[in-house]
């Protein structure tokens, strides 16, 4: 079996159900020949056609009202935005129209779409190339925001969110895009959307995060244990609809709260699930709920990149309050 | 001086104002004085349904409504120009090109009367079709991803979107017909140029002389046709859509007619325009000129016209009380239709909206 990176398994993923589903297109910039700038879709356009794996004009509102059309009538395109900052343009085709196609038809017409996106920074990309803005869609009723953090998440909730009936809108953490290798099985195998996965199990504090912050929490949590502190890490995965459950059972049980997210502070989508704790949870908690995020600044250009990201240090520094305040 | 390229627009049109052939060359279809009449019969209905939806307005019966007074021409040609496996996209107003489509009377009360279920049209050809697009311009791009699906699936079918004047302005429109010169996609983009975009006049959309020619730009066959000539739409549209049916490319069609009413209820035009050039308009109405030839051609009169008008009372008035007394949705079909299945996080928020319903708090 094949040991493959995340940006592998997105290709693989593709390339899977374009074989298996007739009605499976992908569109975007430089996905045909070229094969994506970060090859996502490399070699799909000689084994599929240009027309199932379609170089479109270069505009990113054609991209997707293209999309919302090929969706309604019959097709499952998956859509490419080169990068997450580029997206914008695709937001009025995918609020207005794909998130609620089948609520304003009474599902007579619906939108089994999939808006794929890198995302996030940590590479020492131009501006506009780096942002974490998952939290723009994840007050879009009717949508779903998924965020793979490993290979074979990445394989599995891909499938997922093509095979899914409603549009999804699919970040893919590109720092983590090479970072390592896994086995993933080519076997169609979808994993489940709408949950969030246990990835540790710890006893003191639960880590609640996505992307490529995933890898960061599970360091800290290695880190934590050789301090004899217990952390639990969630992958939440799938952020709408969200599985809350699964953080407050893990948050009723630890007593303590770590969120952790690329994306802005304020009104993040950390500010979601510390709200949820505290209405769901607020009993259990031996300590205030604490976030790691972005400041609520812009992506900074490359030389301060890092600055703006959440690291494994900031991660252990939070749960070391978290523990201290009881 | 060298040319790089060299472009032209035609204008087309079969019958003036008076309702008198400009040309003798009359397209094969008018020969089918029935079909003429069904026409004729369609954008008098269509008339009579927009009547009937302002006066509902007016009693508090229909929420906003945008009347489609005057463009029963552009409306009812686009419609019967497409077969019906082709795939409609319009904005809000092109009731005429639905009716012709199976949309009932009824479907639309439903919408404008504040019902989703308005837009689940039970009938084909329109129930693939796309419902009325309200952001403007965005239906254009719809359309486009419907013929691209053709193109993929290789169906010989064509997308139709409507769009306005204002419309045209929209990068969605530029996108959608770039799109399908690009990739030769069996689209149609009709231009309903009714001179307003609310209150601002077609010259300030665009400097072109043409709405027509943007199509130019895209490499599609463009074509600016009288809009209120039933004939002259009919055969620009008719000849676009087969010419995209077989491959031979995309279609700019602009109709220039003019809105006779208010942009919406909501809307009161005279605070922008005068009302010498609404008279003025009233002169070249679609109504009209279509009827005279009708006449002259001796299959249609004032009896044929009275007896009509009552049929066309009736069906109104039943769809009205259809409308009326169909009752609100119940409060879980806010929810229902969010997502193919509610999610266990939605489902909590729907129980609780039911519970407040049941007398909870």
């Amino acid at each position: 079996m094949a040991q493959i990176t995340l940006i592998e398994a997105v290709t693989q993923a593709l390339a899977w159900e374009m074989a298996h589903d007739d009605s499976v297109v992908v569109l975007g910039e430089d996905v045909g020949v070229n094969g994506g700038v970060f090859r996502a879709t490399q070699g799909l356009c000689e084994k599929f056609g240009e027309l199932r794996v379609l170089d479109t004009p270069l505009d990113e509102l054609t991209i997707a009202g293209v999309t919302v059309g090929l969706a309604a009538q019959g097709m499952k395109p998956i859509a490419e935005a080169q990068f997450e900052g580029f997206i914008y343009p695709m937001m009025e085709h995918i609020v207005c129209h794909a998130a609620r196609m089948r609520n304003r038809t009474r599902g007579r017409l619906t939108c089994p779409a999939v808006f794929r996106a890198p995302w996030g920074g940590g590479i020492h990309a131009p501006e506009h190339h780096s942002e974490a803005n998952e939290h723009l869609f994840t007050n879009v009723p009717g949508l779903r925001v998924v965020l793979p953090s490993s290979p074979a998440r990445a394989y599995g909730l891909l499938l997922a969110a093509i095979r899914d009936p409603d549009p999804v809108v699919f970040f893919e953490p590109k720092r983590i895009y090479r970072q390592y290798k896994e086995e993933v099985p080519d076997d169609g195998e979808a994993l489940p959307l709408d949950v969030c996965f246990v990835l540790r199990d710890g006893s003191d504090v639960t880590l609640v995060t996505w992307g490529a912050q995933v890898k960061e929490c599970l360091e800290a949590a290695d880190q934590l244990a050789a301090e004899g502190v217990s952390a639990e890490v969630i992958d939440v995965a799938t952020l709408t609809p969200l599985d809350f459950d699964t953080i407050a059972e893990s948050v009723t049980k630890t007593g303590r709260c770590v969120i952790v997210h690329e994306a802005p502070k304020t009104a993040g989508f950390g500010a979601e699930i510390a709200a949820r704790v505290a209405e769901e949870c607020l009993y259990s908690l031996l300590a205030p709920v604490e976030r790691v995020t972005g400041y609520d600044i812009h992506t900074p250009l490359y030389r301060l990149e890092t600055k703006q990201l959440p690291n494994t240090a900031r991660v252990v520094s939070a749960v070391k309050r978290a523990m201290a305040a009881s | 001086m060298a040319i790089a390229a060299k472009f032209e627009i035609e204008y087309l049109q079969y019958l003036d104002a008076e309702g008198k052939p400009v040309r003798e060359d009359l397209p094969e279809f008018t020969r089918d004085l029935d079909y003429m009449v069904e026409l004729y019969k369609l954008m008098f209905s269509t008339r009579v349904f927009d009547a009937k939806s302002i006066a509902l307005q007016r009693t508090g019966k229909l929420g906003t409504y945008a009347s489609c007074l005057g463009h029963e021409a552009a409306h009812v040609g686009i419609g019967s120009s497409m077969r019906p496996e082709d795939v409609f996209a319009p904005s809000y107003r092109e009731y005429g090109a639905q009716l012709y489509r199976g949309v009932r009377p009824r479907d639309v009360y439903m919408y404008w009367g504040g019902d989703e279920r308005g837009n689940d049209y039970p009938n084909e050809p329109a129930r693939h079709d796309f419902a009325w697009a309200v952001p403007i311009g965005t239906q254009c791009l719809h359309a486009a991803g419907a013929a691209l699906a053709f193109r993929i699936r290789g169906e010989k079918r064509v997308a139709v979107c409507s769009i306005g004047d204002g419309g045209s302005s929209k990068g969605d429109f530029m996108g959608a017909i770039n799109m399908a010169g690009a990739r030769n996609l069996p689209l149609v983009a009709a231009i309903v140029n009714n001179q307003w975009a609310i209150s601002v006049p077609r010259k300030y959309q665009t400097g072109a002389k043409t709405l027509a020619q943007k199509g130019l730009a895209a490499g599609l066959h463009c074509i600016q046709v009288d809009g209120n000539d039933i004939i002259a739409v009919k055969k620009a549209m008719g000849d676009a859509i087969e010419r995209a049916r077989n491959g031979e490319g995309g279609s700019v069609v602009e109709l220039v007619t003019y809105r006779l009413g208010d942009h919406t209820t909501a809307d009161d035009a005279r605070r922008y325009r005068g009302k010498e050039e609404v008279e003025d308009a009233w002169t070249k109405d679609p109504m009209k000129r279509f009827r005279t030839w009708l006449e002259a051609q001796g299959a249609w009169n004032q009896e044929k016209e009275d007896a009509w008008h009552h049929e066309c009372d009736e069906w109104m008035d039943n769809e009205v009380n259809t409308y009326l007394e169909t009752g609100a949705q119940p409060i879980e079909a806010m929810f229902d239709y969010t997502f193919a299945e509610v999610p266990a996080d939605l489902e909590k928020q729907r129980e609780y909206a039911l519970s407040l319903e049941q007398g909870g708090h």
